[in-house]
């Protein structure tokens, strides 16, 4: 049986990756996806928590994992459809020259 | 002499497989100049930890993991990527000023995440759950029952995101 | 996983030589996947012919004949002509993506027939999620063919992977709806659970052939319709339309990375013939599967047949219909398909509940199918008149009339 600090260690991992991709990264569409790794490593550990937990007849962990990736799809198309109007009214998806409210 | 560690069982081998593919795509994900194979890596880790769930005996989890984020979000993604012509081949650095701060602040989340995991001694063995079918079954009632209101404002946040994302990605002209 | 299984006798075999438990169901799993894919492969072959040889047969040519018997062995000399062509890789190509998307397409087909049931007993893995898994292992083939036509470099490729991702996810849609419809009457996702629910024993014995296609015809058509679209198949092989775009997003390929795509494809078509059978026609039931030996062997020559046939009338309607625009492609699926699907569902899930026996529901269901069916096509045959009311071009049908009559009362002479 693998330990459960193995499964929380790959969620820690994916959610500082995705953190660093959220915050370093220039282009919109790649902060997009690295918000995605983060939903993803709260969902493996949702799931390892309701795997190792002593009643996995409750299925909580799995309800929300469920709930989050519906969540991620409508994020992701809303998020992809901002980009997009956006990309045709600047003609750039650099967030570091979106800066029209900057003083 | 000290006592060997014994060998790894077949499921902690397949365990860290996935994990190791696991994070090098997420790591491919943040750090691919190009971001068509950004994407692509992105599509590697969604499957990566769709076999994680796999091995959390989540079956339904995995397979909706693998139809919800490769069949729509990753194909999303890579439109979105195409018709934006965000392709940044290596002209201009893809990372932006704030970089350096920021890798230092995810490594040491990393590593406080990595101490506050390791203090704790969790259960290294886990109560066998559900039969398959029954368990798949089980998840439905929950969502019809307990949850059915999470449920509900769920169907509505996915029809107000499909008339949402069509208004906006719409083309005026 | 059920009761007894092929791979139960190898893992005895191999515990009893003293391997343990695990390594033993990884070596039985493993010969199973070789058989799995070698069938694949080689039915390719096969299904190659039948294509050639029926559509030759409707344009009332011969097609090959040459090598082998009823030029059975003209695939395979394709093949070695494919295999010693130049491989060319155009300049500038996106290495990764451009030699990654021929073998996605193959594995996500192939991975497939994992959990088809061949037979009583005889399936790769009976998933207890086997439905929603060949419904998600789908989109590898979506994901393909967008790598291959943004990895040639080239703006058509590209243009027809946007083309083949429209048309794969519109399709895929009313696909699963139909799908969903039989996991509501059988109440389970398992293929291998789906085909027994479809026997019919009377008197003790396994007649077989309560297939929910005869319950459900709409939603058999449904999936018949979008399995032609997912397949690429006439009317809907607007994706590669050789005669006017030339080919798809496969256009820089040559040799045999070109050779797995068009692999890929042909064995897709039979795999959802396949998947139509085991849903809506009974998979390896009929009569006599129950007997204990010559059972198992009935059901596997049961599901060949019926997944062929339908591969047949594929081809069949290949040969038959013209290829439709884009447009009305779109149309189709999301205007006429999946309202259908979706009223189907609704009807289905009010009438499930309904406190009256099985045999009354399974009625209902059939009346509702029917009601569908009426519906589309009035709607439809309503919707053409008005469409083709409105203009009066040279071409019309009216002016062809009049020619063909000419020509009739000259041969009357």
């Amino acid at each position: 049986m693998v330990p459960l600090t193995g499964y929380l260690l790959v969620g820690a991992f994916l959610f500082s990756a995705g953190l660093y991709g959220a915050l370093a990264r220039k282009n919109a569409i790649a902060v997009l996806m690295s918000i995605e790794l983060m939903l993803n490593a709260a969902n493996i550990n949702l799931v390892a928590f309701w795997r190792y937990g002593d009643t996995p007849a409750d299925l909580t962990g799995q309800v929300f994992a469920v709930l989050i990736i519906a969540l991620a799809a409508a994020e992701a198309a809303v998020g992809l459809a901002l980009i997009i109007s956006v990309y045709r009214e600047r003609k750039t998806v650099d967030l570091d020259e979106l800066d029209l409210l900057a003083g | 002499m000290p006592e060997l560690p014994p060998l790894p069982t077949i499921s902690q081998l397949v365990f860290t497989g996935f994990a190791l593919f696991t994070c090098a795509s997420a790591l491919g994900v943040v750090l691919a100049r190009n971001l068509f194979h950004g994407a692509l890596a992105l599509v590697a880790t969604l499957f990566g930890v769709a076999g994680l769930y796999v091995m959390l005996e989540a079956e339904f989890l995995a397979v909706s993991q693998v139809l919800v984020y490769v069949g729509a979000i990753a194909t999303l993604i890579t439109f979105a990527i195409m018709l934006t012509r965000s392709m940044m081949y290596g002209k201009t650095s893809p990372l932006n000023r704030q970089w350096g701060k920021t890798g230092l602040f995810a490594v040491m989340i990393f590593l406080a995440l990595y101490g506050f995991v390791g203090s704790i001694p969790w259960a290294d063995s886990a109560p066998a759950v559900l039969a398959d079918e029954s368990m798949i079954a089980a998840l439905g009632v929950e969502f019809v029952t307990n949850y059915v209101v999470a449920f509900e404002v769920m169907g509505l946040l996915l029809l107000v995101a499909l008339v949402g994302a069509v208004m906006l990605a719409r083309d005026n002209n | 996983m059920q009761g007894s299984t092929w791979s139960d006798g190898i893992v005895g075999l191999l515990t009893g030589l003293g391997l343990p438990d695990m390594l033993a169901l990884g070596i039985a799993y493993g010969i199973g996947a070789f058989i799995l894919v070698n069938f694949g492969m080689v039915s390719a072959l096969l299904l190659i012919w039948i294509t050639r040889k029926a559509i030759s047969r409707m344009q009332d040519r011969l097609g090959p004949n040459r090598l082998g018997p009823y030029g059975l062995f003209q695939t395979v000399a394709d093949a070695a002509k494919l295999i010693s062509k130049e491989i060319i890789t155009p300049s500038q190509s996106d290495f990764l993506a451009y030699n990654a998307a021929p073998i996605l397409s193959v594995f996500g087909v192939l991975i497939l027939l994992a959990v088809v049931p061949f037979a009583p007993g005889l399936v790769g893995m009976d998933l207890n999620v086997g439905v929603l898994f060949v419904v998600a292992l789908g989109s590898i083939g979506v994901m393909a063919a967008l790598m291959a036509g943004w990895g040639s470099n080239n703006k058509y490729a590209l243009l027809a992977g946007f083309r083949v991702v429209a048309q794969l996810l519109s399709y895929e849609i009313p696909m699963v709806l139909s799908i969903l419809t039989v996991v509501l009457v059988t109440g389970t996702m398992s293929f291998g659970r789906i085909t027994e629910f479809q026997s019919l024993t009377i008197g003790g014995f396994n007649l077989g052939i309560g297939w929910l296609g005869i319950m459900m015809p709409a939603a058999m058509l449904i999936f018949f319709i979008s399995s032609l679209a997912e397949a690429e198949l006439t009317p809907f092989d607007l994706l590669e339309a050789e005669s006017e775009l030339i080919a798809g997003f496969h256009i820089e390929y040559s040799g045999m990375k070109f050779a797995m795509f068009f692999l890929a494809q042909f064995v897709n078509a039979w795999v959802l013939s396949a998947l139509m059978a085991v849903l809506f026609l009974g998979g390896w039931q009929g009569p006599g599967v129950g007997l204990p030996v010559i059972g198992p062997i009935l059901g596997l020559g049961y599901f060949f047949i019926k997944s062929y046939a339908i591969y047949v009338l594929q081809q069949w309607v290949r040969g038959t219909f013209p290829r439709i625009r884009i447009d009305q492609m779109m149309y189709f699926a999301w205007k006429v398909l999946v309202p259908a699907s979706v009223a189907l569902i609704v009807v289905q899930a009010i009438v499930q509940k309904l406190p009256v026996p099985d045999p009354v529901i399974y009625a209902f269901i059939f009346l509702a199918n029917i009601g569908v069916i009426w519906v589309v096509v009035t709607a439809l045959q309503r919707y053409i008149k008005s469409a083709t009311m409105g203009t009066k071009r040279s071409f019309e049908p009216a002016g062809l009339i009049g020619t063909m009559q000419k020509a009739d009362t000259y041969a009357m002479y």
